[in-house]
Parts: structure tokens; sequence; C-alpha cells
């Protein structure tokens, strides 16, 4: 009886315990729990960008990409848009999320992963930038996934472990496409896009557990 | 042996517990980040980390950030597997 008691306190510490670990765990690191659907989002965004590009803004086959025509302006805005509406989308939820638990936005977990994220990002966006202006765009699909990849990679060091092989699949799925000139939208489409989505996915399904 | 030999004398403190969950799932975290998630006093948490330490369960890297020294804490291979063990050890004991 003795026992049965002792027993069931430690248990119910024990029990604490955990839900303690779990607490410090996520306030420490919370990009985790919110990657998985800003992931899906940003996949969706790639691609509804990808067709609006495929369809409407990319040159007749036969034909070259003009730098200073209408289509490479609009393409330009497209790729903007993607890239603006998946950051809202993970700010969003992010704050939404925070406050939903009685965090702080802005601390040092988040100044340290964005600042980590943002050097290789923007210095491969400068990059690709000043390559644009010397005319040489054929690799611009290879060096974004490349640019992209490492800078996630360089990122996951301030989150949990799970975002860096997203970024070794973006990596690798440069360096193909740097072998493969000419199929750099299908690359760019397979990497923004469905990687994305699935890794996106398996981090909700992971998150629901 | 029981189930009970693998809960962890150590990690029966809150703020030693607190301090390597947060380890777990950061590469690394100061002084002053740790203060600020477990809400403790300096010496307090400073009595607890040098436990650790001494237990080589966490790894101390000091060093200046300008003029102000700043000393960043993780978790070492010993530390994370020991926690892990801990962990499994009470899943266990809530499960029987």
């Amino acid at each position: 009886m003795l026992f049965k008691v002792l027993y069931n306190m430690s248990n119910e510490d024990y029990l604490k315990d955990i839900s303690e670990i779990k607490q410090l765990m996520n306030r420490s690191s919370r990009f985790i729990s919110l990657s998985g659907l800003s992931g899906i989002f940003a996949g969706i965004y790639a691609i509804v960008g990808a067709l609006i590009a495929y369809f409407f803004l990319f040159p007749e086959p036969g034909d070259y990409l003009i730098l200073d025509s209408w289509q490479f302006r609009w393409l330009l805005i497209d790729l903007g848009a993607v890239a603006l509406l998946s950051v809202l989308t993970a700010y969003l939820l992010t704050t939404s999320k925070a406050k939903r638990n009685d965090e702080k936005i802005w601390d040092a977990t988040t100044q340290r992963l964005l600042l980590h994220f943002l050097i290789p990002l923007v210095a491969g966006g400068i990059y690709i930038l000043i390559k644009l202006n010397s005319q040489h765009y054929g690799l611009t699909g290879s060096l974004m996934l490349l640019f992209y990849g490492l800078a996630l990679i360089n990122a996951s060091k301030y989150t949990i472990g799970n975002i860096k092989y997203l970024g070794y699949v973006e990596v690798v799925l440069g360096l193909i496409c740097a072998a493969f000139p000419g199929y750099g939208f299908w690359f760019w489409v397979l990497g923004f896009g469905v990687c994305h989505i699935i890794y996106g996915s398996l981090m909700y399904v992971a998150e629901k557990k | 042996m029981g189930i009970i030999d693998n809960i962890n004398k150590l990690f029966d403190h809150r703020i030693r517990l607190g301090i390597m969950s947060i380890l777990m799932v950061n590469e690394s975290a100061d002084f002053n980040r740790l203060k600020e998630l477990l809400e403790v006093t300096d010496g307090n948490l400073a009595s607890h980390l040098k436990t650790l330490e001494k237990e080589a369960y966490i790894s101390v890297d000091k060093q200046f950030i300008g003029r102000k020294p700043n000393t960043q804490y993780s978790a070492t291979k010993k530390g994370k597997e020991a926690f892990k063990k801990h962990i499994d050890a009470l899943e266990k004991l809530l499960n029987t």
C-alpha cells in the first residue's frame, strides 16, 4: 500500500518532468513546429509561380530569353512574388503560433536563425543577379538550388536537425541540374515545389504525432 | 536490473533536466539564453552547469564578443546518450 502511494507520487513527478522537457524544447526551438505547414505552402506557391512562367512568360522553343523584354521583367516579378508569399506565410504562421504559446517572436533563436539563413542566400542572390546582368542565365536554376540548400544547411545549426536534410537534397539537385543544362526549369520545380511539399508534409505528420 | 536503474540521478533536478532539454534541440546556448528560458538565478544556474560539466555531459566554450565574455554551452555525445536513456526509462516507467 505504501509502495503504491510512493509509486504514484513519483509517476506524477515523472509526468511533470516529461511535460516540462517538451515545453522547454519547443520554446527554445520553435521553428521546428512550424516548418511543416509553411513548407507545404512554399511548395504550392513555387509550383503555381512556375506554371505561370511556363505558360505565359517563357520564350517559344528556339527563341532566346531577352533580358530587357517584358517577359523577363514579369519573370522576376513572378519569382519575387513566390519568395515574398512564402516568407509572409512562414512569418504569419510563426507569429500566430508564438502568440498562442505566449512566446516572443523576436528573440535570440530567431535572430541567429535568420542571420545564418540569409548569409548564403543573399550572397547567392547577388551572384546570380551579377551573372544575369552579363547574360549568363544558363545556370540560374542550378545556382538558386545550390545557394538555397547551403542556406538551409547553415540555418539548420540553430534549429532541430531535420531541415538540413532538405538542404542536402537541394544542393544535390543543384549539382545534378548543373550537369543537365536546359532542364533548369524542371529541376527548379522539383527542388522548390515538390521537395518543399514532401518535406512539409512529412514534418506536418510528425508534428501531429 | 530493473528499469529504475536507467533513471539518471543527475537528471533528477528540474534545472539540470531543463538545461539538457534545451541543449538537445539547440546546437549550443549561452548563459543568458539558458537563464531566460529556465527562469533561474545566475548562481543557481552556474552551479548546475558545473555539475553537468564535471560529468562531461555538456561542453563549455568561453569566448569574447567584443569586450564581453560569452560562454556557450552544448551537449556532448555522452550527455545526449545519457539523456536519451533517461527519457526512455521515464517513458517505460510511465507505461507500466
